[in-house]
């Protein structure tokens, strides 16, 4: 079982590489519909990457470090006396009413493309690479608006659902309240996140830039599909029109089989009471579909036959792919990875141990499985995946790595349970087209981007964005 | 008004004829309400002009509502300024009406629910009629004197309407 693949790849620092064979068999069956790729991948690959299994526990690294002596120490340089710190001697601070982040966290913030609430969309962005685990703060949480965030009094807010129904019913929060709820974990994500990564040249900017309009939050609230039974649906309706009580009155077309399938009226944020830029008191939630469906400020539902075809769903959030042909109602946001750690802007301290790790997702379903390459895309290892790995929800994926101070190219894959695999850039454009122009971060040429994001890091363990 | 009233009165009924399963089931605390007592929230128009409210404008209107209310963000002629671009406008952005819209309901929709961008929903319905004819006129789509209205607007040909493919039902 022991010794170098059959690429004869070996993880620098010369740790033993297996495979058992339950796995392979397993990883097959994972990756039965588009992978060509993966069954042929070493678990461990080149440039440092080390066994996931290594996560588990130490006793295999300190193995690994002791046979090697790659950086000397796992530990580094020897620490200092330590003093006892002034906070060790005097009470602390009173406890708020609600508590923030610490103030040494001040830049663990949103940025912000319309901080002066000028008349136009306002776009805030998550700090994915400041943060970790899956679920975003609700303060950071990222936002798409159209006008800002309404102050709604939530003892007048009504939610109206008409149309095609046996009986058109309004519910105000106090008795939706009382309805039977249910908690789910789920992404929401702007169709244009990543939009980036359609420029001809990589741009250079942070994970936060490129993705930052994805965020993942436990939901609580009322399935869809009760009020729905309550009012009752004419056969006849095949979509409804969700509708904020924002003054844009944003609204989209949603498919009735959605609705029935797994769409919440969500009350309830992490928690708390919805976040008031997420939609307070009430949103739509449309799990694993582009962000703008997921209607904010929830106060209308009316059962239709055709869409309506809203300025979301024509002007805007439709893709241009060849000539005049442009495609409207895409709706699930496709399975994509990136890694947050390390990334721009945060810069490796010298060779040594390192945790390479990011979030995956599908809008599809769960997260079957996360490659990661640190030379590239030549070698592939796999990542493990913190549990429980959530259907359409964000999860963290970590890869044990030990940089030799070289340079090297890091990347991530995902696959999803329905068998769709992350593309690569050349994948995607052979359906949508080459990108011919560079346009800034804030521009959304186009939208459901989910190539392999690709981040260099030269010999001083400076971070940049690549194409590779 | 009486129709709400009335359901309410009936609902025990209706409950109890259905048996105990809805009762049981369903908490039943949504109030019964009319398409009538709706009306002020329901501004929804669809691609074949239902929902188009009466009223009618001109492209000439238009200009003069457009100079007054939508020119500060949109620019001179509707070529673009703070936001974007109504008219196309050579060298500027491909996402045109001209291209992107396959119905022209879908103007007259956004426009009324969403604009002006600081006092939505403030238009008249002649109004936004109005606009709506500024814009296609602008974009070449109908013609100099064209009206718009309830009977005009569903029957506008966009440019690009059968340009549109739906992605869903979505492959897995």
């Amino acid at each position: 079982m022991e010794g170098p693949t059959k690429h004869g790849m070996l993880a620098t620092g010369g740790l033993k590489m297996f495979r058992p064979a339950a796995n392979a068999s397993m990883e097959e069956a994972m990756t039965r519909k588009h992978d060509t790729l993966a069954s042929h991948l070493p678990d461990v690959a080149g440039n440092g990457l080390v066994d996931r299994r290594a996560l588990l526990g130490r006793g295999m690294l300190f193995a690994g470090a002791a046979a090697t002596g790659v950086g000397g120490s796992l530990t580094g340089a020897a620490a200092e006396a330590l003093a006892v710190d002034p906070w060790s001697k005097e009470p602390g601070a009173v406890i708020p009413p609600y508590g923030v982040p610490a103030k040494y966290e001040s830049k663990v913030v949103r940025t912000l493309t319309n901080p002066n609430n000028d008349p136009r969309t306002s776009n805030g962005r998550t700090p994915h690479h400041l943060l970790d685990g899956t679920i975003t703060p609700n303060g950071l949480h990222f936002v798409v608006a159209r006008a800002g965030f309404p102050d709604i009094d939530p003892s007048k807010h009504r939610l109206a659902i008409h149309g095609l129904v046996k009986q058109p019913l309004v519910f105000d929060l106090e008795t939706l309240s009382r309805y039977p709820k249910v908690t789910r974990v789920n992404f929401v994500e702007c169709g244009g996140n990543s939009a980036p990564l359609f420029n001809k040249d990589p741009i250079q900017a942070n994970v936060q830039a490129i993705h930052g309009l994805v965020s993942c939050s436990e939901w609580t609230g009322v399935r869809l599909s009760t009020l729905l039974e309550e009012t009752g649906i004419d056969p006849k309706a095949k979509w409804l029109l969700a509708e904020g009580a924002d003054g844009p009155s944003m609204n989209r077309s949603i498919p009735i089989a959605k609705a029935l399938d797994d769409a919440m009226v969500a009350l309830y944020q992490n928690g708390e009471r919805i976040n008031p830029a997420q939609g307070y008191p009430m949103r739509l939630l449309v799990p694993g579909y582009e962000g703008n469906m997921n209607v904010k400020w929830l106060h209308r539902i009316k059962l239709i036959e055709e869409p309506v075809m809203a300025i979301n769903e024509t002007l805007q959030y439709t893709y241009r792919v060849a000539g005049p042909k442009i495609w409207q109602f895409f709706f699930p946001m496709e399975v994509k990875s990136f890694i947050t750690q390390p990334s721009p802007g945060l810069t490796l301290k010298g060779p040594g141990f390192y945790e390479i790790s990011g979030l995956a997702y599908s809008g599809n379903g769960r997260i079957a499985k996360v490659m990661v390459s640190a030379d590239g895309g030549k070698s592939w290892g796999q990542a493990a995946l913190d549990a429980p790995v959530n259907s359409k929800a964000l999860t963290r994926f970590r890869m044990p790595w030990r940089w030799d101070g070289q340079p090297v190219v890091l990347q991530s894959r995902a696959w999803d349970e329905a068998g769709n695999m992350q593309p690569t850039r050349s994948e995607l454009f052979a359906e949508r087209g080459e990108p011919k122009v560079n346009t800034p971060v804030t521009a959304f040429p186009m939208g459901h981007m989910n190539v392999i994001t690709s981040w260099s890091a030269d010999n001083k363990g400076e971070v940049k964005h690549v194409y590779a | 008004m009486s129709t709400p009233k009335r359901l309410a009165a009936a609902l025990p009924f209706a409950v109890a004829l259905c048996g105990a399963a809805l009762a049981a089931d369903l908490p039943g605390l949504g109030k019964p309400v009319s398409e009538a007592d709706l009306a002020m929230w329901d501004m929804s128009v669809g691609p074949d002009g239902k929902g188009l409210p009466s009223g009618s404008g001109t492209s000439a209107q238009g200009a003069a509502i457009f100079a007054q209310k939508c020119e500060a963000c949109h620019g001179k002629d509707g070529h673009g300024a703070t936001n974007a671009a109504l008219i196309n406008a050579p060298g500027k952005s491909d996402r045109t009406m001209a291209l992107y819209v396959p119905n022209a309901t879908t103007i007259f929709d956004f426009t009324r629910r969403a604009m002006p961008f600081p006092q939505p929903k403030t238009l008249t319905n002649d109004e936004v009629y109005a606009l709506t004819a500024f814009i296609l006129v602008g974009n070449k789509i109908i013609g100099e004197g064209e009206a718009m209205n309830a009977e005009t607007l569903p029957k506008v040909q966009m440019p690009n309407r059968n340009g549109f493919v739906s992605r869903y039902p979505e492959k897995h």
